[in-house]
């Protein structure tokens, strides 16, 4: 920041002062800004959150005065109901949190993991790996998702390149088969037990909350691991190219090994970092759109729909748009709420007595104050 | 990927980089072995980015029943162009392509003037109210977009343009991030460089104009990248603010054709060459900018 944060003088007579037509040149720059993110972002969202208030049908304008106000029904037909919308609310939040659970984790490891394989100085061709592991991070969603149909089709390479090892890759897209369900299913458990299967919420039973993500559902998280990694490993490079070596030769000489050196002394580093990728991904991910759109249509057997995606087809194909509005706006407050949670998990903390305790080899007890 | 690759691996990025032995000797003579298994990785790796690439070029000049038959060849048996001639004669596919391209070019022009305007007021000009547009400004950065889509849909259909190119390029015409790019770079030019143009007896826009703006070429260029790849990239605004055959773009065609909507079977060959021709300006943009794009702070360590 400058130092023009300071009000100028804005008395005349020291004839310094404002610059003439200063304050007013100053509007007109920003007046287009303002105009298009006031017209197409602001009033948007205070329209549509009356709309999901209201039960507006779609014709006509949502503000004339046949549009009625009910009050939380929209909200309320989606979570409590119990009928069809509060089913599909519910499978469209499973499929998601799996979708966020698998994702999330995978692709901070993974872009870290290559960020600190090409950050070495000495490595031959360095530039040409960055560029392989971040190319796929450019090209468009629908592009990659049309590519993704084919690599996971039934007769596609992901099953051809199974087949040489002997397994018999499953029809990926049209498998609503829950993961977790497979796994235990190979332990021959295919039922749940009754406190699962006849307990429920949003209209799912615990026992389908935890099927885990269905195969289809599966080939859309490798895809999002596969096309972030990149983006996210180049802001992991940015930031270890900023640590500065001293702190890891400290380590060294102290005798840490590399692996202590890493979770120790590296990771604790790139904090900062590390919450702004974690918090991209969660915001990402709760987004899942476009490939959803593109590729599956919420199939199969709805395991693959997401928040997202039922939000804008209860709209748009259903014509229920208080509904949709109402899912868009809960969506809202689920990414708001994780970001939240993120900053204060990841915050800065005074190091705890625990912790301190053992910096301080010999220290008879706890002194006290 | 197994742990132990992991671990390894990790050991191999750090180990020779910083090795605090005062003798020369450092990573030339320890861990070749190490060296090689890096680099069997890193090939490895990068094999499994980039094959899915190679495959779809190939796949897109294959026959249908090759494209089935033997997916992971990258040499089709029988090469045809019969999908490219397909999407180009007898197909919508030029019509989308050009919708895409002039969407592009119009929020490419806006972003990049509108977002250094505003820029540049909110780092330079003093104008009661300043903070609170900034701050404004921010907090939309943080709205998602998918929330958006009804939103949206109701305002574009509301002002009545809704199915025009208005309704498709006004909205994407300005960006929050853009406008916070340009603010901090225009602050880290020092302000001597204006003052000497204001005693010359330029006015504002004139100074921002000919002096500030061409001294701004890096933050242009990334605003360039962003917006480009944005507008050809964006699929969910073009759903929600257009309906008519003739104002689809590519990504909207694409999607359709990928869902089965234009043909009957898979048709692999067809889709992957219009995901392909879809792929390739921004990968051209993607090699000239290289560089840029990816030099997070190349030259920071010396090789």
């Amino acid at each position: 920041m400058t130092t023009t944060v300071a009000a100028p003088p804005r008395e005349g007579g020291s004839g310094r002062g404002i610059r003439r037509g200063e304050a007013l040149a100053g509007w007109v720059f920003t007046l287009p800004v303002i105009l298009i993110l006031g017209i197409f972002l602001l009033a948007p969202v205070l329209m549509a959150l009356w709309v999901s208030f209201s039960d507006w049908s779609g014709r006509g304008s949502p503000l004339s005065a046949n549009v009625r106000f009910v009050g939380l029904d929209n909200y309320a037909s989606i979570t409590t109901g119990g009928g069809l919308p509060t089913r599909d609310f519910g499978i469209s939040l499973r499929n998601n949190a799996w979708y966020v659970l698998l994702v999330v984790p995978l692709q901070t490891a993974l872009s870290l993991f290559l960020a600190m394989l090409v950050n070495r100085a000495i490595l031959r061709g360095r530039g040409i790996f960055r560029t392989a592991f971040y190319f796929p991070s450019v090209t468009s969603s629908v592009a990659i998702t049309v590519l993704w149909l084919f690599l996971f089709s039934a007769t596609g390479v992901v099953n051809e390149v199974l087949s040489w090892i002997g397994i018999n890759g499953p029809n990926w897209f049209q498998d609503p088969n829950g993961i977790v369900h497979n796994a235990l299913a190979a332990f021959g458990v295919t039922t749940g037990p009754p406190a699962l299967t006849e307990n429920d919420f949003l209209g799912l039973s615990w026992w389908n909350w935890l099927a885990g993500p269905s195969v289809a559902m599966t080939a859309f998280i490798i895809m999002a691991v596969f096309t972030t990694s990149g983006t996210f490993m180049l802001l992991f490079i940015a930031a270890l190219q900023n640590l500065s070596g001293d702190v890891q030769e400290a380590a060294m000489v102290d005798g840490a090994n590399a692996w202590q050196r890493f979770w120790r002394v590296t990771l604790p580093q790139l904090r900062p970092t590390l919450f702004t990728v974690l918090t991209l991904g969660l915001i990402g991910c709760w987004q899942v759109f476009d490939q959803i759109y593109t590729g599956t249509q919420g199939g199969p057997g709805k395991t693959t729909l997401t928040p997202a995606y039922l939000s804008y087809s209860s709209a748009f194909l259903g014509q229920d748009w208080g509904q949709g509005a109402a899912i868009a706006f809960i969506l809202f407050a689920i990414i708001v709420v994780f970001t939240l949670f993120q900053r204060w998990a990841l915050r800065e903390r005074p190091v705890s007595r625990r912790r301190a305790r053992q910096y301080q080899p010999s220290q008879p007890k706890e002194a006290k104050r | 990927m197994t742990g132990t690759t992991l671990t390894e691996a990790r050991v191999l990025t750090e180990e020779p980089l910083r090795q605090p032995r005062p003798t020369r000797q450092r990573w030339v003579h320890a861990p070749l072995a190490w060296q090689f298994v890096l680099y069997a990785v890193l090939i490895a790796i990068a094999l499994i980015y980039i094959y899915p690439f190679l495959v779809q070029v190939a796949t897109s000049f294959k026959t249908e029943s090759e494209a089935a038959s033997d997916p992971i060849s990258l040499i089709p048996q029988t090469f045809t162009f019969a999908a490219y001639e397909r999407l180009f004669l007898r197909s919508d596919f030029p019509l989308w392509f050009a919708n895409s391209a002039i969407v592009t070019v119009f929020v490419t022009l806006g972003r990049v003037f509108f977002c250094s305007l505003a820029g540049y007021a909110l780092a330079r000009l003093h104008f009661r109210g300043r903070g609170i547009v900034f701050a404004a400004v921010v907090a939309v950065m943080a709205v998602p977009a998918v929330v958006l889509l009804i939103p949206k849909f109701l305002v574009i259909n509301q002002l009545g343009i809704y199915d025009s190119y208005a309704g498709m390029i006004l909205p994407l015409l300005v960006d929050a991030a853009g406008v916070f790019i340009m603010k901090n770079f225009f602050e880290s030019i020092p302000v001597s460089v204006e003052e000497q143009a204001r005693i010359d007896g330029a006015g504002t826009f004139r100074v921002f104009w000919s002096v500030v703006l061409p001294m701004a070429r890096p933050a242009l260029i990334t605003i360039i990248i962003l917006s480009f790849q944005g507008s050809w990239n964006e699929l969910n605004h073009f759903i929600v603010a257009t309906q008519s055959p003739e104002l689809t773009t590519l990504t909207k065609g694409v999607a359709a054709l990928a869902s089965g909507q234009l043909s009957q079977g898979s048709q692999y060959p067809l889709k992957l060459a219009a995901a392909v021709i879809m792929t390739i300006p921004v990968a051209v943009m993607f090699f000239i900018f290289q560089r840029r794009i990816m030099n997070v702070s190349e030259g920071a360590v010396k090789e």
